[in-house]
């Protein structure tokens, strides 16, 4: 019966992340990555699973010193962490990836600024176990991500005619250029938001009309 | 005496006390320590691999913009005359991002092919970084690439996406100065034909080699006459 | 190296920290509408952008030469005792800003566009002077979005706003018309 209840649990902290409690459309966190670096769906997906790697090391490690961490400190030990994995996060891709690290630029770095990384810690994985942790990690990532994916598809679609560097459209189509310039990450995110907004409020209309 | 209990029984039950600032420093250098560990492995680990990219795409821009070229070295800028630069043999020091170098192109033979010279320059957008290959005896420009550009998708990134563009860079003209000219009249060897509504990048273009070539020109004359280098004949 | 003018126009209009790098969007958006506020708000940032700026050359020339993996916890760590430096100074010379900006000085700490600052300026090589005209513009344009995208807001306070729209998703949308407004700026400076 208890094993019942943990399953549940911990499918409820890895699902919450993507769609309940998804970091950008839900709690507009982290936007300034969101919207900086979706011009292109490979560099979305690329910020995506940097954004994974640093929140799931942070998370595993923040959970493990939970205990030794004293709490006046702990904000200062907590930037420290995630400060190194985002360290090791810009010095693997340049490594493995310098085109992709090239695009992606000082935003990389700028990952450790993201509140939704230190939001999770403070909020989850200091008062959780590693296990648990490691599902809200995955699911916040995978809901930052999806989010990413979200915006950066359209926008590599409409503003270049191509996806993931495929061209999807003949010579003809004209690219919306827009799209890939800064006033396009705006109206994208701002797009989703009201279909967002639009879906739940429409589901609070179906859900009165059932309640009578 | 009941409230004294009291408050003794209170204090015995909340045990937090305030953690020794010895405690907390501690606690910061142990993540501090950690920290260094980890990020000090990660740079061992990736330093030579970073440094051998960077190299192979320095390398790449060079041989794009020096034709057969099959070696290469650089050179250094020091009181108006052109030094070989050293590479730092401890490695220890990052690189020294004010330093302008140019790096002379040799061919098979050994035999000097000309000088990549790399500059930048405020464009439409941004700054446009570029590397563009000199002959000096011809005291022709004889290849471009664009390193860098954050320019209009569209038209100011023609620069590196016309074709029709770069033809302009294949026996440019250095003297007496580059001159853009609109697309289609293009008369005489030192001058650019701009793209069609981009006129603000192309010009820049134009500007970022004459800057570039005002600061190198002399040194690179110097240098050849210096050492009395072997320019490779042009195969015409 | 750069035109000293070049910087500075570029970072306050032509590549503006807020509006097309999309740097200190959290207090951009969060900023409760009060024109009076954006602006305190606006310097604050100046001034520890200033700071920031100095401290990040001096680490960058002295200090990450021979370690650049510590680049971005020193830079933090800087930005943070900044922000408190800020903050015990204001609470002594002037205690009506320092109430009135609130929680937003301690909130500069995370706010991107500080941390982005210190990386740009050292990943362009700007030296002394260019890096402090650089923070300079820099934090001009942070202040000259946010008090534009303030008064926009007060004048739709008034207005019927649909429910859907409310909120976070009107205010990107008004600021990607801001943002496309300041892409008029390119090609401010050229021959």
């Amino acid at each position: 019966m208890s094993e019942l209840v943990e399953k549940s649990r911990s499918s409820e902290e890895f699902l919450k992340g993507l769609w309940k409690e998804n970091p950008v459309f839900v709690a507009v966190l982290g936007m300034c990555p969101a919207l900086a670096v979706t011009n292109t769906a490979m560099n979305g997906l690329a910020m995506g699973l940097a954004t994974t790697f640093v929140l799931l090391s942070s998370s595993i490690l923040v959970s493990s010193l939970k205990s030794v961490i004293p709490k006046q400190v702990r904000i200062t030990a907590y930037v420290i962490i995630i400060a190194t994995f985002v360290t090791v996060v810009d010095f693997g891709l340049a490594a493995i990836s310098p085109a992709i690290h090239k695009e992606l630029g000082a935003f990389i770095a700028l990952i450790v600024v993201n509140c939704l990384i230190l939001g999770r810690q403070e909020a989850f994985a200091s008062k959780n176990t590693i296990g648990l942790s490691v599902l809200d990690a995955l699911g916040m990532s995978a809901g930052f991500t999806f989010a990413m994916l979200c915006i950066s598809i359209p926008r590599e679609i409409l503003g270049s005619g191509t996806l993931f560097n495929m061209p999807l459209f003949g010579e003809s189509f004209e690219p919306w250029v827009i799209m890939i310039l800064p006033p396009g990450g705006f109206f994208m995110l701002g797009f989703l938001l009201l279909g967002f907004n639009w879906y739940a409020q429409k589901r609070k209309e179906r859900n009165l009309i059932k309640q009578n | 005496m009941d409230t004294e209990q009291q408050h003794i029984e209170i204090s015995e039950l909340t045990p937090e006390k305030e953690p020794s600032s010895l405690k907390l420093v501690l606690a910061l250098g142990i993540a501090g320590l950690l920290s260094g560990i980890i990020l000090v492995a990660t740079y061992t680990y990736t330093a030579p691999i970073i440094k051998a990219n960077k190299e192979a795409a320095m390398k790449r821009a060079i041989f794009k913009v020096l034709p057969n070229c099959a070696s290469y070295s650089a050179l250094k800028l020091t009181n108006g005359k052109l030094e070989e630069k050293v590479p730092d043999a401890d490695n220890k020091k990052e690189e020294d991002k004010e330093e302008l170098l140019v790096y002379s192109g040799f061919n098979e033979d050994k035999e000097l092919i000309g000088f990549a010279i790399p500059g930048s320059e405020p464009g439409f957008q941004d700054i446009i970084g570029v590397i563009f290959g000199y002959n000096a005896t011809g005291k022709i420009i004889i290849g471009f690439e664009v390193l860098e550009s954050k320019e209009t998708p569209g038209l100011g990134d023609k620069i590196f996406k016309d074709a029709d563009f770069q033809t302009n860079f294949t026996a440019l003209a250095v003297e007496p100065e580059i001159i853009s000219v609109k697309k289609g009249e293009k008369q005489n060897p030192n001058e650019v034909e701009s793209i069609t509504g981009a006129t603000i990048s192309s010009k820049a273009i134009v500007k970022l080699l004459n800057k570039t070539m005002l600061i190198w020109q002399e040194a690179i004359d110097k240098y050849i006459k210096e050492n009395n280098l072997n320019m490779a004949q042009k195969d015409e | 190296m750069d035109n000293l003018i070049w910087i500075f126009v570029s970072a306050l209009l032509i590549n503006n920290f807020t509006l097309s790098y999309f740097l200190g969007l959290c207090p951009f958006l969060g900023v409760s509408g009060k024109l009076d506020t954006a602006f305190r708000l606006g310097l604050a940032n100046i001034f520890v952008m200033l700071i920031t700026a100095l401290s990040a050359y001096a680490l960058n020339t002295w200090v990450l030469v021979y370690a650049p993996y510590l680049r971005l916890i020193s830079f933090i760590i800087v930005i943070a005792s900044s922000v408190q430096f800020v903050e015990m100074a204001l609470k002594k010379l002037s205690p009506d800003l320092f109430k009135a900006l609130g929680i937003f000085l301690p909130l500069i700490t995370t706010n991107c566009a500080i941390l982005g600052l210190a990386l740009f300026s050292t990943n362009k090589g700007y030296g002394f002077v260019e890096g402090m005209i650089y923070a300079l513009g820099a934090g001009g344009g942070v202040t000259l979005a946010l008090v534009l995208f303030a008064g926009i807001r007060e004048e739709t306070r008034i207005l019927n706003i649909p429910n859907v729209i409310k909120g976070t998703a009107l205010n990107l949308i008004i600021a990607g018309i801001m943002s496309m407004a300041f892409m008029g700026f390119a090609g401010l400076f050229s021959s």
